[in-house]
């Protein structure tokens, strides 16, 4: 690949999905930006805070409830990929626990951490990881309520200047 | 492609990553490391170089997760180590193909 002529030097991620897999791109696009010798912020707001409350994290669930992609799952139980999962099965009790168990177990294989390693990992890395104020506030928590990694409670305001600079781009996921 | 450092003809693919791991040297690695502004290199970085040419030789796949949990170095101290792209720097220094994963 060419030298690019304007690299991205910064990457700030907004997580606003609090399921397994609402939280897990965001994360693996954080820890991908540090290994680059990329700078980057990933702030939690709504659900997205699920995944720094401290006795949530453990336990975020794939969201099986009107995912209609949920055929993409068949081959981690050797069926193909086409065989339809109607969404409707998704509620029936048990389907989000298995569905999560799967997945995690296929992103153990291709050595993806678990949420609060990967936070630990992302953190090490010197990406830092911000909470949304008035989700906080909205949520009913508080700081100490979050996993100790977290670097801050920042208002959209604080988000935009942490932002700031030159080759840094927001992603909202 | 052929590079010439530290006195020894190098075959490097065009991102400048040794395509022989043979051809390594120690000399070799302190030149890269000075081109990629790392070091001087000091026994940390020489405990990574050797731990990531083990890995390579026993074909594993290197992952920053992998690195961190090896008991060589932890994610900090590699970061502090290789400034600007941890895996990809020290893979380089350490003569090995540039990693591909994206963990």
């Amino acid at each position: 690949m060419s030298t690019p002529t304007q690299p991205v030097k910064k990457i700030c991620l907004i997580v606003s999905r609090g399921s397994l897999d609402g939280v897990y791109p965001a994360l693996i696009m954080a820890n991908g930006a540090r290994m680059e010798g990329i700078e980057a912020s990933v702030f939690f707001t709504f659900f997205g805070l699920n995944a720094l409350v401290d006795k949530t994290l453990d336990h975020l669930k794939v969201s099986t409830v009107g995912n209609s992609a949920l055929n993409m799952a068949m081959p981690m139980l050797g069926l193909p990929m086409t065989m339809p999962f109607p969404t409707w099965m998704g509620a029936i009790p048990g389907v989000s626990a298995f569905a999560t168990h799967l997945m995690n177990k296929e992103m153990d294989k291709l050595d993806i951490p678990p949420v609060r390693e990967f936070l630990e990992l992302i953190s090490d890395s010197g990406g830092k990881l911000y909470a949304c104020k008035l989700a906080m506030d909205m949520f009913k928590l508080k700081r100490e309520d979050l996993c100790d990694r977290v670097d801050g409670v920042l208002t959209v305001g604080q988000f935009y200047e942490e932002a700031a600079g030159e080759g840094s781009h927001i992603l909202f996921t | 492609m052929n590079k010439n450092l530290a006195g020894t003809d190098l075959d490097v693919n065009e991102e400048g990553y040794l395509t022989d791991m043979t051809q390594w040297t120690e000399a070799v690695a302190e030149a890269i490391a000075a081109e990629e502004g790392v070091g001087p290199l000091v026994e940390g970085h020489w405990k990574v170089i050797r731990y990531l040419r083990e890995q390579q030789a026993k074909g594993a796949a290197l992952t920053i997760r992998g690195m961190g949990k090896s008991g060589v170095v932890t994610t900090k101290e590699l970061y502090d180590l290789f400034p600007g792209g941890p895996l990809k720097k020290s893979s380089k220094i350490a003569g090995i193909p540039k990693p591909v994963g994206c963990i």
